[in-house]
């Protein structure tokens, strides 16, 4: 059975995998990470497709992550994420820096099953300099000089989002939010949260099946309405500035993190 | 907000505008509420079209977080915005942090973004910041997240055009990797400028004054642009009104 609880789907994601997760605006499912949070999971490894602001910085600040590669992590106009720079400071994760569209594109050569993708730009950047598995190697078509990135593919062991609606064989629709479709389909399998289950086939009209992911890249879906607060998503809510703003300043301090941390997984999934 | 501060905010709109004149397509990154105002003004005043990162009202891309990228590379785009918490006097941007990289950082930065990519593709890229400091405008960054300039045979049909700060409007010269002063600011002299700045310039004699916006235009932010803004930026937009 493709639905379960969301306890049941964060049950999947184990120490060590490779998790990949969304933007704050892309899709972000809080309610996997509060129940990551209270399962006290250990030993994640990340990777922001590009960035990530608040599910990082939660997930760091209580111990879960010893691995974040991101472009960057951030809360926006709430200000820096907190449990996150001091973690760097700390030396407390390995932490891989990278750029927006080396991470689109290292999924997109899992996407091709291929093991590397060229990217330009980088050359001459501290990035490039400090990353071994990163290959500046020369264009084999160009006829002079051309030196060029070569990237290794990223193959997600999960894809873990939160999306608007899915039916009862798995299919979800994304809209146009189609960085989740990339995640999903370099992944090994995507681990999604909804704002609804739908009866009937997501597939079955062509305008919606346009912004549809497929069930053969699902491996689990579970329902939580306002799955993505105090984040929001698309155009169904927006995200909860005033609540941001308290977490950025909450999470300033060790303790003022951990009673955000516990006001968070005290509050009743569906009335969030 | 302070009347000072008002003024500089304003100096800086109109500059990051004049910038972008000609520009037909212009996309605005991540935490750049200034560059969004200055570019929904360029959409209101000559119907640029702008693609704005976490807007749903002025961001028309379809294939997901990677097609501005792909865009970019195409020569799609005309003119980009990038900050630093560092720029040093080659135009190098740093946006990891202070100290030593990556194993040493006192403080540290959100991260690069897309900086070490977009610098080199977007032919017109307007840095800016507000905070103009010696710490903040250094002789080099401590790390370089994206080079001002690159060798002969690196790929790079893109690059920084200007600097524009809470102080001054600096012109970037790509052949010799150096900046020159356009105008300072209203109530900015030019030995305050020299003061606050850890990277040498080139500057003439007397120093322009930057222009503020045309009344025409202040009409619109009031009016039209200050709302467009608040849907990615609503905090910003607040104060923007308050101005």
């Amino acid at each position: 059975m493709i639905l379960r609880s969301v306890e049941a789907l964060v049950d999947a994601i184990e120490p060590g995998q490779l998790v990949a997760i969304p933007p704050d605006y892309s899709g972000v499912s809080m309610a996997a990470t509060r129940a990551l949070l209270a399962a006290g999971r250990r030993g994640l490894r990340l990777v922001a497709v590009p960035t990530s602001g608040l599910q990082a910085d939660l997930l760091v600040g209580a111990g879960c992550v010893d691995e974040l590669e991101a472009a960057a992590v951030s809360l926006g106009e709430a200000g820096p994420a907190p449990r996150f720079t001091e973690a760097i400071k700390a030396g407390r994760i390995r932490m891989r820096d990278t750029t927006c569209p080396a991470v689109h594109a290292a999924l997109q050569a899992a996407e091709k099953g291929i093991p590397f993708m060229p990217l330009r730009g980088l050359i001459g950047s501290d990035i490039l300099a400090h990353r071994a598995d990163w290959k500046l190697a020369a264009n084999p078509f160009a006829q002079g000089e051309d030196p060029i990135v070569l990237l290794p593919a990223i193959a997600p062991d999960v894809a873990l989002f939160h999306a608007p609606r899915a039916d009862r064989e798995g299919n979800v629709w994304i809209g146009r939010r189609r960085e989740l479709a990339t995640m999903a389909h370099a992944a090994r399998r995507a681990l999604v949260t909804v704002e609804e289950v739908v009866d009937g086939s997501l597939l079955e009209r062509e305008e919606v099946a346009a912004g549809v992911l497929p069930a053969m890249y699902v491996g689990g879906v579970a329902l939580a309405p306002r799955g993505a607060w105090p984040l929001g998503c698309q155009d169904l809510y927006d995200a909860d500035d005033a609540e941001l703003a308290r977490y950025a300043s909450a999470a300033r301090g060790e303790a003022g993190f951990a009673a955000w941390v516990q006001a968070f997984l005290a509050r009743p999934a569906q009335a969030a | 907000m302070s009347d000072g501060a008002a003024i500089r905010r304003e100096a800086m709109l109109a500059a990051i505008l004049r910038r972008l004149e000609g520009c037909r397509t212009i996309a605005v990154g991540a935490s750049s509420p200034l560059p969004g105002t200055a570019a929904l003004l360029a959409r209101a005043k000559w119907g640029a079209r702008v693609l704005m990162l976490g807007s749903r009202r002025h961001n028309s891309f379809t294939e997901g977080g990677r097609e501005l990228f792909d865009f970019a590379a195409q020569g799609r785009l005309d003119a980009f915005f990038l900050s630093g918490g560092q720029i040093d006097g080659q135009a190098n941007i740093n946006l990891l942090g202070i100290g030593a990289y990556p194993g040493g950082l006192r403080q540290r930065f959100p991260g690069s973004f897309g900086s070490a990519y977009l610098y080199f593709l977007v032919p017109r890229v307007i840095l800016f910041r507000e905070e103009h400091e010696p710490r903040t405008m250094p002789a080099r960054v401590d790390v370089v997240s994206a080079p001002g300039t690159s060798p002969p045979g690196v790929f790079r049909p893109g690059g920084p055009v200007a600097l524009v700060t809470g102080r001054c409007v600096f012109g970037f010269d790509r052949a010799r990797g150096r900046f020159a002063l356009e105008s300072v600011h209203a109530g900015e002299t030019a030995a305050g400028l020299r003061a606050a700045t850890g990277f040498d310039y080139d500057a003439a004699d007397a120093a322009a004054t930057t222009p503020g916006l045309a009344e025409e235009d202040r009409a619109l932010v009031r009016e039209r642009v200050a709302a467009e803004i608040a849907e990615t930026y609503p905090r910003f937009a607040a104060t923007l009104l308050a101005a």
